[in-house]
Parts: C-alpha cells; structure tokens; sequence
C-alpha cells in the first residue's frame, strides 16, 4: 500500500502526457477533416501543410485542435476514446446479451486466452520435464542446458509463419495447435530456469538427512525436492505466463487468423481502424494482468498451505 | 528408408557417447563441455535429415537441413540485404536508442524515491506485455522503412532495461554509500564511480533480454508492411510463395544472428563487470 499513491502519480503523468500529445500527432488529420466540411484553414492545403511543422500548426490554427480529440479514424486516440471503445466491445455487448458476437472482445480474449492457457500447460510439462532430467542426468544437463539458453537467443516469431503453415499442411485444424506450440516455446524457458534453480535449492545436509531415512529416490524428490522447488515455481510460472501470452499474440499476429486478440491487431492495421487495434492491446494488457494476479494468488494460497512463512 | 535407419543409428550412438562422456572422468574438461552439446544439436540435425528423406516429406513443407544450407549458400547476396535492412538498420538502431533511453530515464528517476516507487510495479507489468502488438500503429506513424521497426524496438527494449537499470541503482550497500560520502563526493562522483558500476550486472540482464526482443520486434513489424527486402518480409512472402527452403535460410540466420548478439552481450559483460564474484575464477 505503501506504493498506493506514487504509482497513482506514475499513471496520472502517464495519461496527461498522453492527452497532450494527442494534439501534435492529430492535427494534421483534424485540419485536413475540417478543411473538408468547409471550414478556413492555413494554410490552405493537405500538400502545402505536409512542409510544415506541426507545432506551427497548432500555433496558426488553435481552435481546431479540439477536433483532433475527437476522430473517427486518428493516429492516436485519446484515452478515453479508448475506453470507450473497449466498454463498446466488451461490456456494453455483455449487457445487451451479445458476450459471444464475433464482434465482441470477449469472445476473441476467450480464443486468445484459451491457446495460450494450452501453451502454459506444454510449455509447463516440457519445462518441468526437463528441468528434472536436468537434475537428475548429468548427460541431461551437459547436452540440454546449452541449447535451452540458445533456443532463447532465437526469435521465435520467425519461425511462427512456419509453423502454422506446416500444421496446416500435414492436415491440423485450426489455429489453435500451433499457437500454444508458439506459446510453449516462449514459456517453458523461464520454467525450466527457476525449477532446475528450485530442484537443487534443498541443502546436502537435507538430502543426507533422508538419505539416513532411507529414503528412496521418489521419496526424497516428492517430500523434499519438490516442495522446496515451488517458491521458484510459482515465481518461474508467472513470468512463464506473461510469456504465453505474448507467444499466443505473436501466433495470432503475422498469419492471418480472424478471431482473437493478435487477430484483432492485424484487422484493425488491414482496415484502417486504430481504435480497434489500441483497444485490442489493451485489452490484451488487462489479460496479462489478470493472468499474472491469478498466479499470484494462487501462489500465496499455496505457499500459506505449506507453511511458508510470507 | 536407408536414411531414416542411419539416423536412428547415429542417434542412439551419439547418446551412448554423451552419456559416456559426461560420466567419464573428463567430463570436467572443456572439449567434453563443448563436444557434449555439440554432439547433442548435430543428433537433431541427422534426426531431421534422416525423417525428412526417409519418410519422403514433401520439401515444400519441411525441407531436409542439407536442402537449407544449399539455398544458404546460394542465396547469400538476399540474405546480406535482408540482413543490413532488419538487424543493423532496423533492431541495432532501436536497440541503441531504446537501451541510452532507458539507462539516462532511470538515471533520472533515480533522483526521486517517490517517482521510483511509482515505477518500478508500472514499468515490470510494462515489461509483461505484449508490447509487438503496438507494431501495426508504429508502422502507421513512422511509415515503411526502418524507422518504424527501429521504433518498435524502442518500445519493446525500453522496459525491460528500465526496471533492471533502476533496481540496478539500488544495488550498491549504505555502507559503500556512506564511504563516499566520508571523501566527500558529490552526486555525479558518486554516480560515476559507484553507483553505475554497482549496477552494471543489472543493466546487461536487462540488455541481455533486450536483444532478443529487439530481433522480434524488428522482424514483426516487418510483417506490418515494409520495403521489398528484410528478414520479416522475406519469412513472410516465402511462407506464401512456398520458398520455404528460403525461410529456412532466413530462420537459420535469425538463430545466428540471435545468438551471437547475446553472446557479444555476454561478452561485453564479462569485461565489465570482471570484479563480480560470477565472474572471479
């Protein structure tokens, strides 16, 4: 709470930067919509402002820049257009019964949230997979670990057309596959850090001591590796999903695919329409937040369970 | 089908040598820490060879890996143009501008705890999103060219490095603090010579995360329209034109080209930062 107020502050210097470059990066749209319906403009001439400044705009034309606040098509929208448009695509539609339209943000989340909800899940399992045989094998983790770190070093988003491509053609419906493969890749890195990281974390001391137990190596692995590992789970996890969702958003983004958030973008670029691509990022903005939160109450859930001390 | 049998016969002779090897009483010495892992991606490489032309895969859907490095080699003089247009012009430029950005921004910040506060949470859930998505409007704003894919990079490496450099600032103790202020320096000396210092293991995991996401931003914007030439467009319009032997050229290229900017980054690093204890032999 303690970072209530100063965050508060952060935002607000955000939005009101926000709003007053709303009018630099517009002006030359508005005065060119103004000019259209007739009103007198100087200068006169969408070819002859193009040499000019947009703050000698602003200056020798003051009362149409309040237009620029409010365009139907503007380079970039102000906050509250934004909002609008999202409550228009999300909300309103909910009330109005109509959640689930093709129209409706909702319903394009849910498809984006859905694939990459299964690409946590792959990324998840191959993360853990590996991190144990990382563990357990030193073969494993001479031959593994290196190509780990380099597979990270590789821009995946080259390889996104590629996959989908693929997939189609050895005979896989739908988008769905090869964006959670794309979102697994993203994911199960930082997965596969913080378990390998959290598997080794109990001390020699530990381990000797269930050795004298005689306990097998099942038994050492499910009552002490394990639980000593989820600190570093639940932190991997949440960075791991963050990562998701942006492998979900990039899959969604280059290939033309019609429905969720990434496909949102790329329609809003085709048809020449920002306002449904900055309410489509933001929306994908409060997903990860929501994501990311959701972890973190599980993990305070969890970890009060086991008796961690918070 | 000979192929495919020779595969899986290099395969499993390549795992007999890796377990053999990390188990033997060298495996402490650096030829087997490079062998080891080099034996382990050349496997692959064979594995894909040998279920490509075995299996008989059209190479219009995946071609074998010999197929990739023959239009490589052929088509060096493309990939250099896709590669002066994407990387130097369009991601390095970005990176430059994005990481100088971030470092004097948080440089400032720093002066007030107030402002810190405030963000530090902002600037992590900045970090967690998916920025790539503001490509299609930085293409809007900035047109065609490499402009708009270095702006897009901008953004994307901004955060990241932000954050790190800011908890970076924080990293040296109060008592190294107060030792300056006994030799009674003043703000920029302190800066200068402790505090920057302090912080550089943090600023390059920052820039470390950076040059990954620099490379994505450059190529995804490209998906967004661009010149005729560029990685982003070539995986693009070879995807369509199923050159994908092409993309695959392109893709190998990212990876290298990935890797090796990390690899530099690391390296810088290590010469920065020698006096850190993971770097002390």
């Amino acid at each position: 709470m303690r970072a209530f107020l100063p965050i508060v502050t952060v935002l607000t210097a955000f939005v009101g930067i926000w709003y007053l470059s709303v009018a630099p990066m517009n002006i030359r749209v508005a005065l060119d919509q103004v000019e259209r319906s007739g009103a007198e403009v100087v200068p006169a001439g969408a070819v002859e402002r193009r040499s000019v400044s947009v703050w000698r705009l602003m200056a020798q034309n003051p009362d149409h820049i309040a237009v620029g606040y409010d365009l139907d098509r503007p380079r970039l929208p102000t906050p509250a257009q934004v909002g609008q448009e999202l409550w228009k695509t999300t909300g309103a539609m909910a009330l109005k019964g109509r959640a689930w339209s093709k129209r409706s943000l909702i319903h394009h989340g849910w498809i984006t949230l859905k694939s990459t909800l299964w690409g946590f899940l792959l990324g998840t399992t191959l993360g853990i997979a590996c991190a144990i045989a990382i563990v357990y094998s030193r073969t494993a983790q001479m031959s593994l670990m290196p190509w780990a770190i380099i597979s990270q070093t590789i821009p995946i988003v080259a390889l996104a057309p590629m996959i989908i491509v693929v997939s189609a053609q050895i005979g896989i419906e739908g988008r769905g596959l090869p964006k959670a493969v794309i979102s697994a890749y993203l994911c199960y890195f930082p997965v596969l850090v913080g378990m390998v990281k959290g598997l080794r974390s109990p001390e020699l001391s530990q381990l000797d001591l269930l050795k004298t137990y005689d306990a097998t190596g099942l038994q050492s692995f499910l009552k002490l590796r394990l639980p000593a590992s989820m600190p570093f789970l639940f932190t991997s996890l949440k960075v791991g999903i963050a990562a998701a969702l942006v492998g979900t958003i990039v899959g969604e983004l280059p290939t033309g695919a019609i429905s969720g958030l990434g496909a949102r973008i790329l329609i809003g670029d085709q048809f020449g329409n920002p306002l449904a691509i900055w309410s489509a990022l933001f929306s994908a903005a409060i997903l990860a937040g929501l994501l990311v939160t959701f972890l973190d109450l599980i993990q305070r859930l969890a970890l009060r369970q086991m008796g961690a001390q918070a | 089908m000979s192929a495919l049998v020779f595969a899986l016969v290099f395969w499993l002779a390549a795992w007999g040598a890796n377990v053999w090897l990390s188990n033997s009483r060298w495996s402490g010495t650096w030829a087997v820490r490079l062998t080891v892992p080099l034996l382990f991606g050349a496997t692959l490489l064979v594995l894909w060879e040998g279920l490509v032309l075995g299996l008989g895969v059209s190479p219009v859907i995946l071609p074998p890996p010999s197929m990739v490095v023959q239009t490589f080699a052929t088509s060096t003089e493309t990939l250099w143009i896709d590669f002066v247009q994407t990387v130097i012009k369009g991601a390095l430029r970005g990176f430059v501008i994005g990481a100088l950005a971030a470092v004097l921004c948080a440089i400032l910040i720093d002066r007030s705890p107030f402002l810190t506060r405030g963000l530090l949470p902002i600037g992590n859930f900045f970090a967690a999103l998916p920025i790539v998505g503001v490509a299609p409007i930085m293409v809007n704003w900035f047109g065609f060219d490499w402009q708009s894919k270095a702006a897009v990079v901008v953004v994307m490496v901004f955060f990241p490095i932000l954050v790190n450099t800011v908890q970076g600032l924080r990293a040296s103790d109060a008592l190294q603090r107060d030792l300056m202020r006994t030799y009674a320096a003043s703000y920029w000396q302190t800066l200068v010579k402790l505090r920057l210092p302090a912080a550089m293991p943090f600023v390059f995991n920052g820039l470390k995360i950076a040059t990954t996401l620099a490379l994505i931003g450059a190529i995804v914007a490209e998906y967004f329209g661009s010149p005729t030439r560029g990685m982003g467009f070539r995986i693009s319009t070879g995807v369509g034109s199923l050159s994908i032997d092409l993309v695959w050229a392109e893709i190998a290229v990212a990876a290298m080209v990935g890797t090796s900017f990390y690899g530099l980054m690391a390296w810088i690093e290590r010469k920065v930062t020698f006096w850190h204890p993971s770097h002390r032999t």
